[in-house]
């Protein structure tokens, strides 16, 4: 957006025009700051706007009041244009609290605004955010434009009348916050006032309050309070609709997209859906979806662990379902025994890892992509595996879809990569039209073929059979012990061994002649410059890349769905750039891969502090490279 | 398990696979199968119906050698995998086979869930009190003392009670047998009718890394004295009809009294009640040291709810009346339309 967010005549100005504005909520985590930033995102996605968020929460459900560690922040960017990202810097901060200012406020561009509740400001909790002044009285925040004003005071007396306790009434502080916000940008405050009645349809009394706040906060923003000429006062601006294709659009969270999407692959294929999980953050919210939606063939089973979950999905894929398994690394590194076991027995599996910092617990609530090798290479003995990347929470839901395509059609589990940018993150979706979607049917042997029953038989591309329990005439055993070619019964003998190994491995590579050709996301093939990414960078490194080419930097961009195996014209490609480099969000996983597979000298960009990459930390890159 | 439509009886030969069995020669595993493969005529379910689920060691071959669907899977596993089968077509019958090393130490956790859940399948736990396939360490039923590879001076970690660990983890079916014994198959059936988990122990003997771990109350010479075989309804009785157990009330404890005559109710002897939960405690931790014969046969029968039913159930009821129109689903939320 521009910088008339310094502008001071506001006296009762017409809304300024801005193309885009990101604006961070930041506050204690019990001060409903995702809550806030939801509402929000669904009025931006009301007023036309495109839009892109980002939940940054800490790993504590309710840490200590008022500590740095306990903020919790919900970014969003919206725009009249496309908007591929969350924003790199914030053009308003909304700050709670000391702590969420401290955290938060260097990210604020200069000249950006602070919104900042002054009623928090008091001793104890100024020592807790280790300020030794208070910062809305030193002058330190002298390059940003500050407004302050009591918040919590302010919405104490707007609920008054509802007769809530203290601790009650000051929950309503952030609706009286959103209804600034609404005004801030112009909006209509309608949608959030329904939504605030269905929310609390069983205590009236808190849906008036909550209103209250919310038309409380709302009027402050018009009143002569701070908008009194001559005075730092509140700017409002109103974000035109983003040009879209026609039809019906909704918000969608790569955890929702990824639960339909499944959905979808399993009608797709024709099966119920099986779903063993446990819960893990930031995966839990699969399982969550899928479990009230019963009536689409799903059962789910929150099992005692991790291993359970994913043993009770292979138990379900061989009774003839569709099987699914979902967790992050840590969980995916327990179920790395089953996967497996999965690989052996040739059934057809799902696991999705929504990938969180690592190693070890590392950052639960923060997004990093550093799964890939567990991913490609993460079991014992040669054990491919056909790996897919969700770039977006949109593209989640093709993703999964075309997961779920190649573990039924190729008999194989497959690891669907999200992670927990892309699974938190809202972004507008354009609904898809389901039959536009080509079926792909699962056929069960249920009779003995032409020159007699194999169990380890192959069709053409080198699946088995899949016979359900229960069919007579069909009765073998499998297991995780090395299976005889055609019979799978047990069979040790080296030459046995070695066609098995083969076999499997041909499997999975000869996936490639089934997916689509890796394509240029923006540019063209050949070239100077080639970035190639991954999963949730897609935004970012777009972004970026456009930027440098509006500069006339001849630099395309390249985005990986299929990380294994992988589109077989994508090594030529590379090899028709003079430089690739790779960011990532890990210190350097998918490079490596590329590397040995096309050996071509891929150059890694990498960022590993639990923040997604800014487009301006790409551009730099890109200028780097062409210095 | 489930009602289903009865077949023609067929005879033991019909369960047997092809497969040549590669257990050592001697090994108690073979009479297991032996008796299960006698058993499965008996219980009207067709073989392609069942399916035999085991985990990893000795005892989890055993699926290769049945004439069912059967998957051996990994090692410590098979309540999980099964719990899986079972859930996606519960009209399938289904055993899991496991020992005390698959199903007590590295499946512990999985067989608590199993048996608090009461997934209706039947769980053989073939205990041979040593780990047979990795060569002879220690395993979590191991007697104190007992000197392996990996305790050369004699193990010291109390072994575990398996049927005491099910009926603490919620089992509504515990039951003993021996390998050899003729009333093995007699305990497989009660399982197999019982709906729920049938948790079923049967002290298997290993003639190579723990020949005799059993000698004690299973040899011809002990065996009258030192097992007692419950039946529901009947006196607790054993040593031919010389002795039986008695309740004392005071201490709540079982004791072991003389009956002189067969006089067992002028002797105080109590009637065996497979669905009193308490007494079955009692039995199950009997031992040969404390001066009592080891519990044998079906020890608690009371059953209760299936996992599988109740999930099956919740679909159901979750699902009635709703038509499963993923375009309307993802038409519902946050929506807007752009003109």
């Amino acid at each position: 957006m521009a910088t008339a967010a310094v502008e001071t005549d506001i006296s009762h100005p017409a809304p300024q025009n801005a193309d885009a504005v990101v604006v961070r909520f930041a506050g204690d985590s019990g001060d409903g700051m995702q809550l806030t930033g939801g509402q929000f995102t669904l009025s931006s996605a009301l007023a036309g706007n495109d839009f892109a968020t980002f939940p940054d929460f800490p790993a504590e459900i309710r840490a200590p009041q008022g500590t740095l560690f306990g903020v919790s922040a919900f970014q969003i960017n919206f725009g009249s244009g496309a908007i591929d990202t969350a924003g790199d810097a914030p053009d308003v901060l909304v700050a709670m609290n000391p702590a969420a200012l401290k955290t938060n406020v260097k990210d604020l561009k200069p000249g950006g605004l602070i919104i900042a509740d002054e009623g928090e400001f008091g001793p104890r909790n100024l020592s807790k955010a280790e300020y030794d002044a208070n910062p809305l009285e030193d002058g330190s925040l002298a390059k940003w434009q500050l407004i302050k004003f009591n918040i919590s005071q302010l919405t104490m007396d707007a609920v008054k009348p509802f007769g809530l306790g203290n601790k009650e009434a000051l929950r309503c502080k952030n609706m009286w916050t959103l209804g600034l916000a609404l005004w801030m940008f112009d909006r209509d405050r309608k949608p959030i006032i329904d939504w605030l009645n269905s929310k609390f349809a069983k205590n009236q009394t808190l849906a008036d309050a909550n209103i209250a706040a919310l038309n409380a906060g709302h009027a402050y923003g018009e009143t002569a309070e701070i908008g009194t000429p001559g005075t730092t006062g509140l700017p409002q601006r109103h974000v035109g609709a983003a040009p879209a294709t026609p039809g019906l659009y909704r918000t969608i969270t790569g955890a929702e997209s990824i639960a339909y999407g499944l959905v979808m692959g399993s009608q797709l294929a024709g099966l119920p859906m099986f779903f063993g999980g446990y819960p893990i953050t930031p995966a839990s919210s699969i399982l969550h979806y899928l479990s009230g939606l019963k009536e689409y063939g799903v059962t789910t089973f929150q099992a005692e662990d991790e291993i359970a979950a994913i043993a009770s999905a292979i138990g379900g894929s061989y009774a003839g379902q569709l099987g699914v398994t979902s967790s992050s690394g840590p969980g995916i590194a327990l179920k790395g025994e089953a996967i497996g076991l999965a690989i052996m027995t040739e059934l057809p599996l799902v696991i999705v890892n929504s990938q969180r910092g690592g190693p070890s617990t590392g950052l639960p609530t923060k997004t990093e992509q550093s799964d890939l090798y567990q991913a490609v290479y993460g079991r014992n003995g040669d054990a491919p595996l056909p790996v897919i990347s969700c770039r977006s929470p949109a593209d989640a839901f093709d993703c999964a879809v075309e997961a779920v395509r190649i573990a039924t059609q190729f008999m194989t589990p497959v690891m669907l990569l999200t992670d927990g940018y892309i699974a938190n993150a809202a972004e507008p979706w354009k609904v898809p039209d389901v039959s536009v979607y080509k079926p792909f049917p699962v056929s069960f042997l249920d009779h003995v073929p032409e020159g007699g029953f194999k169990p380890y038989g192959r069709d053409n591309k080198l699946a088995r059979p899949w016979v359900k329990p229960g069919t007579p005439g069909l009765l073998h055993r499998i297991g995780g012990i090395e299976k005889e070619v055609d019979t799978g019964h047990l069979n040790y003998s080296p030459a046995n061994h070695q066609a098995m190994t083969d076999l499997r491995k041909a499997k999975v590579d000869g996936i490639a002649d089934h997916i689509p050709d890796q394509e240029v996301s923006t540019g063209q093939a050949g070239g100077t410059l080639a970035l190639v990414g991954w999963g949730s960078t897609y935004g970012p490194i777009n972004q970026a890349v456009s930027r440098a080419r509006a500069k006339g930097l001849d630099v395309s961009h390249i985005h990986i769905r299929h990380i294994w195996p992988m589109p077989k014209n994508l090594g030529d490609l590379l090899k028709s750039y003079d430089k690739v480099i790779v960011p990532e969000m890990n210190t350097g996983q998918l490079k490596t891969v590329l590397r040995d597979q096309f050996l071509v000298d891929c150059k890694p960009l990498n960022k590993v502090s639990g923040q997604p990459f800014r487009i301006a930390e790409i551009e730099a890159a890109i200028e780097e490279a062409f210095a | 398990m489930n009602a289903v439509t009865p077949i023609a009886k067929g005879s033991p030969k019909d369960w047997e696979t092809d497969q040549e069995v590669r257990w050592c020669p001697g090994c108690g595993d073979y009479a297991i199968l032996k008796a299960v493969q006698r058993t499965m005529p008996e219980l009207g379910v067709a073989p392609e119906k069942t399916v035999f689920v085991s985990g990893i060691g000795c005892s989890s071959r055993f699926p290769y050698y049945m004439e069912t669907y059967g998957f051996h899977t990994i090692h410590g596993r098979a309540p999980a995998v099964a719990t899986g089968v079972k859930l996606a077509n519960p009209e399938l019958d289904v055993w899991i086979i496991s020992g005390d090393g698959d199903g007590l130490s590295i499946g512990g956790n999985h067989t608590m869930h199993l048996i608090r859940r009461n997934l209706d399948c039947q769980f053989l736990l073939f205990n041979n009190e040593i780990y047979g396939l990795t060569k002879g360490q220690y395993s979590p039923t191991t007697k104190v003392g007992t000197r392996t590879p990996s305790t050369p001076y004699g193990s010291v970690d109390r072994p575990a009670t398996p049927c005491a660990f099910a009926l603490g983890a919620g089992a509504r079916f515990v039951a003993r047998g021996i390998d050899t014994h003729k009333n093995l198959p007699s305990v497989l059936k009660a399982a197999h009718a019982h709906k729920g988990t049938g948790f079923v122990e049967i002290y298997q003997n290993c003639i190579v890394y723990n020949d005799g771990a059993f000698e004690n109350f299973t040899a011809k010479a002990q065996a009258p004295t030192h097992q007692i075989w419950l039946e529901n309804g009947q006196p607790m009785l054993f040593a031919g009809g010389t002795k039986g157990l008695t309740l004392d009330a005071k201490d709540l404890k079982l004791t072991v009294v003389d009956v002189i005559d067969g006089d067992w109710q002028a002797a105080g002897v109590i009637v065996h009640d497979v669905t009193n939960r308490g007494i079955a405690m009692m039995l199950v931790d009997m031992t040969i040291e404390d001066g009592f014969p080891i519990a044998l046969g079906v020890l608690f029968d009371h059953p209760r709810p299936t996992f599988d039913r109740a999930v099956i159930e919740q679909n159901q009821k979750a699902s009635a009346g709703k038509s499963p129109d993923l375009q309307k689903l993802l038409n519902t939320g946050q929506t807007w339309t752009v003109g």
